[in-house]
């Protein structure tokens, strides 16, 4: 089953949510909403299953337009980020709903409810009110009651936004094995950017009225399209520094700490224009005076976290600098110290606009990301 | 957990004691006075000590009335089940027309529904009197006048209101998402009424449904000037104890035990619907 929104327009009254938003989704694919609140992600979701209409602009599935089908004829399944469970109904009830709707028998309902519940770890509730759930029981109650029919299209709208880190955690990992099982075509809300990149295949950055940008998690980390969606990819964020590239030695540099930083030969039209340069934690690392291009930083702080350890930096104007190196690797603690930057993984961005200035040629780079 | 000192409970029970004590004195008399003959009642200065006689109840029952002047027929049983009659069948249609409506005032926002909302609403500010006249005159043209039929109808005037601007706001608290998600199930628009939106403001319909009896039942000005003798409810046959030879306040008292059993009755009963509200707890708070 596929998914293609042709030029979405959705205001309520005067406030506009969705403008111009095209969208595709392929069989079988997990496409991730990712943005803050209030960008029009729910909303998303809720025009494709149909409880609310769309303002201008067509929605198909499968190639069929659904202008006027109503939710209960378009087989979706669908989790709210507020459960939405039916609160006169235990859990099997609830679970069972989108089964009784298809009429069929008591048996194969039964059978059906119990092998969700299984695989979801509530079958020890099932004979429960919703309100005698824990927030953990109600998330799979609900996730269990979008499964049960086995939608050939699965809404997910921040199911795990509810519920504790350690669920949280275990969920992440277990629903990508869960959606692969179901052959399901998957869109799945969140504004946690681990959650998008472990679970979608692509990520549609959604921001002010529409989609930012749409890619595989890899062209969303490496090659965000502007400042906002680099800051919202990556932990610690992404260093933004002001800086205008300049000519130095016959070459493309910016200057940090007095330091020239070589860039790629492709930003000469660049010179003299006020950028961003963008700098990845984890693309710098310390290295040992007099390193050629070594940048003299002081450090101001370090935090160690389990798999890494984050160190503050200041340049020798004052700038903030953060650098991220895996934990039990040796780094400077205090005092003065240098960093080196690997000019491929530098972006940069044009300072009014916040856009990313790219590169002629595409740099393709297998790095691992964090 | 709020605490309070032995002090402020005395004094709180105290002050709840003469609330009640307030507003329960003339029922418990009203109760005392129906177990009396006029004479005890009118007794200067009165007393609470008494034989009781249940002469005023039989009189009622049997429909015969004694008094100074001779024996009096009086239908105040037929009365009763004219209250009761009226009062139930204005509801049942009042439930089955408000409820819809109001799930469409809650839900469905059409154009103009807040005004026809507000029309519905405002057939309460105006006193009865003001449509009465034109009404006598519709109902004696159209074949109306002291029909049941034409009584539940201008009941809705009193019922109609109630139950849809209680019940609209029910529906309005249920979360519009459990509805979305029992038609993304893949149930229709009808079953989501039935098996969710009804079920779920059914303490709302309780409650509403309760108010408007009793209100109903406690209508004076309509059945007076509508029905005579044979469709009229309690509230307007207690008028017959007003006789040539004075008022037979006995009986009267006892006349308004009967009437207001019915309705305290269901009050008790349906209380706990009242109190119980809406456990939504499967949407986070």
């Amino acid at each position: 089953m596929t998914i293609t929104l042709k030029n979405i327009r959705k205001a309520f009254k005067t406030n506009t949510v969705l403008e111009d938003v095209s969208l595709s989704v392929a069989t079988g694919e997990t496409l991730v909403l990712f943005g803050p609140s209030g960008a029009g992600k729910t909303v998303l979701l809720r025009l494709i299953a149909g409880v609310i209409e769309p303002d201008g602009g067509e929605i198909h599935v499968n190639g069929q337009n659904m202008a006027g089908v109503e939710p209960e004829d378009r087989g979706i399944g669908m989790a709210f980020q507020n459960f939405a469970l039916f609160p006169h109904m235990d859990a099997f009830a609830n679970i069972a709903a989108p089964l009784t709707a298809r009429h069929q028998s008591k048996a194969v309902m039964k059978d059906t409810v119990e092998k969700v519940a299984r695989l979801l770890k509530i079958d020890h509730v099932l004979h429960h009110k919703p309100k005698e759930l824990s927030n953990g029981q109600k998330q799979r109650t609900a996730l269990a009651r979008a499964l049960s029919a086995a939608p050939s299209i699965l809404l997910l709208d921040d199911p795990l936004r509810n519920v504790d880190a350690k669920l949280r955690f275990e969920m992440r990992l277990e629903l990508p094995r869960l959606l692969k099982d179901q052959n399901a075509t998957v869109i799945y809300v969140t504004q946690d950017y681990k959650e998008a990149m472990a679970l979608g295949h692509r990520i549609a950055v959604m921001n002010g009225h529409g989609i930012q940008q749409i890619g595989t998690p890899q062209d969303i980390y490496l090659s965000p399209a502007n400042t906002d969606i680099a800051r919202l990819f990556g932990d610690p964020v992404i260093n933004l520094l002001d800086v205008v590239p300049e000519r130095r030695d016959g070459r493309v540099a910016a200057l940090i700490s007095d330091t020239a930083i070589p860039l790629l030969e492709d930003y000469v039209p660049q010179i003299g224009q006020a950028c961003i340069l963008g700098l990845r934690p984890e693309a710098l690392r310390f290295v040992p005076e007099g390193t050629p291009g070594a940048i003299p930083v002081e450090v101001e702080a370090e935090t160690p976290l389990n798999e890494k350890t984050v160190t503050l930096a200041l340049t020798l104007r004052g700038r903030e600098i953060m650098v991220s190196r895996p934990a039990g690797t040796p780094g400077p603690t205090s005092g003065r110290a240098h960093i080196a930057v690997d000019a491929a993984s530098a972006m940069l961005f044009d300072r009014a606009s916040g856009r990313r200035i790219a590169p002629v040629h595409k740099i393709i780079r297998k790095e691992e990301v964090a | 957990m709020e605490t309070t000192s032995p002090v402020e409970r005395l004094l709180r029970g105290i002050a709840i004691t003469l609330v009640c004590l307030f507003f329960m004195f003339p029922i418990v008399w009203i109760v005392l006075m129906s177990f009396q003959t006029n004479e005890t009642i009118l007794r200067v200065p009165p007393s609470v000590i008494f034989a009781p006689t249940l002469e005023n109840y039989t009189a009622l029952i049997t429909g015969k009335l004694e008094t100074a002047a001779g024996t009096l027929d009086i239908d105040f049983m037929g009365n009763l089940w004219n209250s009761l009659f009226l009062s139930t069948a204005s509801v049942a249609v009042g439930l089955v027309l408000g409820v819809p409506a109001a799930y469409a005032f809650a839900r469905l926002k059409f154009r103009g529904s807040e005004d026809i909302a507000f029309t519905l609403l405002s057939f309460r500010f105006a006193p009865p009197l003001l449509v009465l006249l034109p009404l006598t005159i519709y109902f004696q043209q159209l074949g109306l006048a002291n029909t049941y039929g034409g009584l539940i109808w201008v009941y809705q005037l009193i019922v109609l209101p109630l139950i849809l601007w209680i019940v609209r706001g029910y529906f309005e608290d249920i979360p519009a998402d459990i509805e979305y998600a029992y038609r993304i199930a893949g149930h229709d628009f009808w079953s989501t009424f039935r098996r969710i939106a009804l079920p779920l403001a059914g303490p709302g319909i309780a409650a509403a449904g309760l108010l408007s009896f009793i209100f109903a039942w406690n209508n004076f000005v309509f059945a007076l000037v509508l029905a005579s003798a044979d469709k009229q409810p309690v509230t307007v046959g207690a008028l017959a104890f007003v006789t040539a030879s004075g008022i037979q306040y006995g009986q009267v008292a006892a006349g308004i035990v009967l009437s207001i059993a019915p309705t305290f009755a269901l009050a008790l009963y349906a209380q706990r619907y009242l109190v119980e509200g809406l456990s939504l707890g499967a949407v986070k708070g």
